[in-house]
């Protein structure tokens, strides 16, 4: 080894706590940029191998009833590559031992040979007899949820008749990867299951032999799906075809790319701010460094080394830093991605999780770390290499001082020596103050960036689950109903109100923006499902006119006062041109409000309606839920605590996981700038500060001149990056904004003073 | 002697430093010629301009006016670049605070010459040279003051220099061992007859000179021949 690299190992091996601290920073910058990469193109492949071998469809259509026949029509449509259809149905199940309401997605699988679209991945057992109508194959995270294993027995109403069904397999399928209730924003394993059974069983069931309900169609490669969603709507608009849609809205699909973009985003936005703060702290260091050694450089120079050579021994040990941190960041951000994939898994039902880290990422990591090194190193660096020798020799001018603006406003005077020295040296390097505070602020917004989703999430379940409702279950029907049905749950045991209300599945029009959701119609004099306004007030439907969530009106550029086209999907399927009466807030999907006597006025029907939601008396809930399973009219029951609790006990983990990574990180920002403030600081004023200690000041008040600049650099940095923080909040608010749900930006008081605390709490240990 | 054995040849040389608002006027116009294998000893108080002289003839710093050639070369003239090689393959230093690499051992502070140089002497050779054989392994800092000057003569003449520049050899060093120091350099300048210029303010040294010159005030104010040198065991200040 030459004799110079050998220096460098030393000098390393001496400057090892300020270069472990940055490269502890380098490693966070790496690992979560690494860890974010990894999962999301796991997932990715994951995604695609799945949906590939088990021909996840291209397009999907619902309708009320069609012959089998249409289905040579299908294939007929220009880029058509297969078509296959299906009877699809909701239905109640019934589990021993379980007493709360659960539904299922009842899905007919082909009886003959296996199905060419949405193949069943089978993880055990096998998948059902043709010829038997009591046998079915349950989904995964369900079966799980309950232990149920192959040979296991289950009740269900299929079509108002109570079946006791088999189990005779446990599968996934690339249709139900995010197993979510239509409506719901996360999966409930242990209130909603996929079931699949014979197409003869199910046809036989809901009055659907020699038809379908339900069409999946793969495409050929190239094909526009444009048109092939417009021609099958047409095709299956007398038969009361909903829009059909493509993977781009297929619920599941979306929870995934929605993910995808998500991941994408925060891979984005923290290792950012890492590698720019290593990169600071590499360019505080190496100046220094460069600063102690001006003796050892000139000597070299007169030895003979060319500027270069010594510009290249700096940059060596930059780039030794560096890659000790990146080779950490990769492991730590491998294992870590590991992590989170098995955390997402839990949501993603896939058969597998097929792990990657390309070599390209990984390297692109340590490329764009050099890179921001070298950037940031550059002038200490050039410093170093252009020092004339002549000049190098003499030790370095005492330091620049001058009069602080607080001396000039003459509040110098209320401030002691060492408090003046303080002030003075913070003023006197305004650009590394600066910049040190900076990075303080940025370890306070990295704090809150990551914490501030379990704010929110319970600011967004408040308002969606406990402000804008007041219900103690909602109850659907199989088909719209007459409103006496009403009655007749009133009459049931235990309830003690119930409001009517009416779904309609619609396309909103407003110039060449369309948007596929439901009409909501709400009983007028609403006690329990009460939209809000902009300021979170209930709002009062008016008789005409359609109320839209503050999304979709974005989406649809429309605000209160325009016309909109609303094109009814059920019944005669009526197309009006309503009013948009105001626009309410909403962080859960997308949806119009309409009274409900305006909405049968418009559906030009009677009284109908789709469901009801309810209040019961908790001493008779578990009657109840009995009750509406034997209801044959009743497709589906929900409880508003159940989902609720549903919903923290998914995010719980991934809410964790990712506090804890935050709290990781921004520790070591807060770590490594003040730790390296610290250090620079005493190597720079080590004489100065000595000769305090000879002029009789104690080893406390030397801390006080240390510490005190510091202590200033952590209290100014707390606002700037509640500041920071807060932009950055709202920044990743906005970026994972979708029509499926809103993140609020709320940030409660007790997460800043918690964010605060774990930069304070980092920065002092340090110090 | 003939011209041929001119090494240095000086002429009109001036510096004139910028410091802020200030000029100040390091030399005045100097004039002189070093021969080959003689061992100059530059003498003047602080402030006379020695070590701009010396650190111009060794390529360290460049003149405001007037021409410095070595064997012929205008160094005045020279590139950054050429300076550079010109001090890699001609020219060792000494440093009044020898300026050792701290993190390296001696052998290794040798080394890094050595590892540039075109015919070097092998480190260890170099530190036998100056009686530290023993103490190869040794860091700066376990080394004495005179200890750590003779390893930064050992790593100045490893690379078999044509001209040695020492600046205050002695200077950071007591009376016994700056002895020791100036005996190595008279030895190397006697056995390898390299060309020594050593400056100092210490009037004691320049009796083991070939020839003395004289600085005071940015200029040479006279030139001493010795004729007879006293070896420097004989010194005393």
């Amino acid at each position: 080894m030459k004799a110079l690299d050998r220096k460098l190992l030393r000098d390393l091996w001496k400057m090892k706590g300020q270069a472990a601290a940055i490269a502890l920073v380098i490693v966070s910058g790496v690992s979560a940029f690494i860890m974010l990469i990894s999962t999301m193109t796991s997932l990715n492949l994951t995604r695609d191998k799945f949906y590939r071998e088990y021909g996840f469809a291209d397009v999907f259509a619902s309708l009320k009833r069609a012959p089998d026949g249409l289905k040579h029509r299908i294939r007929e449509i220009p880029g058509v590559r297969d078509v296959e259809t299906r009877v699809v149905a909701g239905v109640k199940l019934d589990i021993s031992g379980f007493e709360e309401p659960v539904t299922a997605r009842l899905v007919s699988v082909p009886d003959k040979g296996s199905a060419h679209i949405n193949r069943l991945y089978i993880r055990r057992g096998r998948t059902v007899d043709a010829f038997r109508d009591d046998e079915a194959v349950l989904s995964e995270a369900f079966a799980e949820a309950h232990g149920f294993v192959p040979g296991d027995r289950l009740g269900a109403v299929i079509n108002g008749r109570w079946k006791t069904l088999t189990i005779v397999g446990i599968a996934l399928s690339p249709e139900f990867v995010m197993q979510a209730r239509p409506g719901a924003i996360s999966p409930d394993y242990k209130r909603y299951a996929i079931l699949w059974m014979g197409r003869d069983a199910l046809g036989t069931a809901y009055g659907m032999k020699g038809a379908f309900n339900d069409a999946v169609v793969s495409l050929e490669d190239g094909a526009d799906s444009g048109r092939v969603t417009a021609e099958l709507d047409r095709l299956l608009d007398r038969y009361g075809g909903l829009q059909a849609y493509t993977r781009k809205d297929q619920i599941s699909n979306r929870f995934l790319s929605e993910e995808f973009r998500q991941l994408q985003r925060s891979a984005e936005i923290f290792p950012t701010i890492f590698i720019a703060v290593a990169a600071f702290l590499l360019n505080v260091v190496i100046n220094r460094t460069v600063s102690t050694q001006r003796e050892q450089i000139a000597a070299l120079k007169a030895f003979g080394y060319s500027n270069a050579a010594v510009g290249i021994h700096y940059i060596k040990l930059v780039f030794l830093i560096v890659l000790i941190g990146s080779a950490g960041g990769i492991a730590a951000g491998v294992y870590l991605g590991r992590g989170l994939g098995r955390i997402y898994m839990e949501f993603y039902r896939f058969p597998y999780l097929l792990y990657e880290l390309k070599p390209s990422v990984a390297a692109l990591a340590v490329f764009v770390t050099f890179a921001a090194a070298l950037a940031g190193t550059l002038r200490s660096v050039q410093k170093a290499a252009g020092l004339p020798p002549a000049e190098a020799m003499r030790p370095e001018p005492p330091a620049l001082y001058r009069k602080t603006l607080i001396d000039r406003l003459g509040l110098g005077r209320f401030l002691s020596q060492p408090g003046l020295m303080i002030i003075r040296n913070i003023e006197r390097r305004p650009v590394n103050s600066l910049l040190s505070i900076t990075g303080i602020a940025l370890s306070y917004a990295i704090m809150l960036g990551g914490t501030f989703f379990t704010d929110a999430f319970d600011f967004m379940i408040d308002t969606e689950f406990k402000r804008s409702r007041k219900e103690d279950m909602t109850v659907v029907f199989t088909d719209p109903t007459s409103g006496r049905a009403v009655y007749e749950l009133m009459g049931l045991n235990g309830i003690e109100y119930a409001e009517p209300f009416r779904s309609v599945p619609v396309r909103l029009k407003s110039g060449h923006k369309s948007y596929r959701t439901t009409i909501q119609g709400i009983a007028p004099g609403n006690r329990l499902y009460l939209p809000l306004d902009t300021d979170f007030k209930p709002i009062k439907l008016p008789p005409d006119g359609i109320v839209l969530t503050d999304y979709l009106g974005e989406i649809l550029g429309v605000k209160a006062g325009d016309t909109l086209t609303v094109e009814a999907l059920e019944g005669t399927r009526p197309v009006r041109e309503v009013a948009v009466a105001r626009l309410a807030s909403q962080y859960i999907g997308v949806t119009g409000y309409m009274d409900l006597t305006a909405l049968n006025r418009m559906m030009r029907e009677g009284g109908a309606i789709s469901g009801a939601y309810l209040t019961v008396d908790e001493l008779h809930q578990k009657e109840i839920y009995r009750s509406l399973v034997e209801m044959s009219r009743v497709s589906g029951t929900v409880v508003r605590k159940d989902e609720i609790k549903n919903f923290y006990a998914t995010q719980a983990e991934v809410l964790l996981f990712f506090t804890f990574i935050a709290s990781l990180l921004a520790g070591t920002i807060a770590f490594g700038v003040v730790y390296n403030s610290a250090r620079i600081a005493l190597s720079e004023r080590s004489r100065e500060l000595a000769s305090l200690r000879v002029l009789g000041y104690t080893r406390l008040e030397i801390s006080y001149i240390l510490l005190g600049e510091l202590a200033v650099f952590t209290l100014a940095a707390i606002p700037l990056g509640f500041v920071i923080g807060r932009a950055l909040c709202a920044y990743i608010a906005r970026s994972l904004s979708s029509d499926l749900f809103r993140v609020p930006v709320v940030v409660a008081p007790a997460t800043y003073s918690l964010a605060a605390a774990v930069v304070v709490v980092s920065a002092w240990f340090r110090a | 002697m003939t011209s041929k054995d001119v090494v240095f040849r000086v002429k009109d040389l001036t510096k004139v430093y910028e410091m802020g608002e200030v000029k100040v006027h390091a030399l005045r116009g100097v004039d002189l010629y070093l021969y080959e294998g003689e061992l100059v000893v530059m003498l003047g108080p602080s402030g006379s301009g020695k070590s701009t002289l010396l650190n111009i003839l060794g390529g360290l710093d460049t003149a405001s006016s007037g021409t410095v050639k070595y064997r012929g070369r205008a160094l005045s003239k020279a590139t950054e670049q050429e300076l550079t090689e010109y001090r890699r393959f001609h020219v060792g230093f000494v440093f009044q605070f020898y300026n050792l690499i701290p993190s390296l051992t001696a052998r290794e502070n040798v080394a890094v010459v050595t590892e540039i140089s075109k015919r070097p002497m092998k480190p260890e050779d170099a530190l036998a040279l100056v009686g530290l054989g023993e103490r190869l392994d040794h860091f700066p800092a376990q080394l004495s003051g005179g200890e750590q000057q003779r390893v930064a003569i050992a790593r100045a003449v490893s690379k078999n220099p044509e001209v040695l520049l020492c600046d205050e050899p002695t200077g950071a060093l007591d009376f016994s061992t700056g002895i020791v120091v100036l005996e190595v350099l008279e030895r190397i300048n006697r056995e390898l007859g390299t060309t020594t210029a050593v400056i100092t303010h210490n009037a004691d040294i320049a009796g083991m000179a070939d020839r003395v010159v004289h600085l005071s005030n940015g200029l040479i104010s006279g030139i001493n021949i010795n004729t007879v040198k006293k070896p420097p065991s004989e010194l005393r200040w």
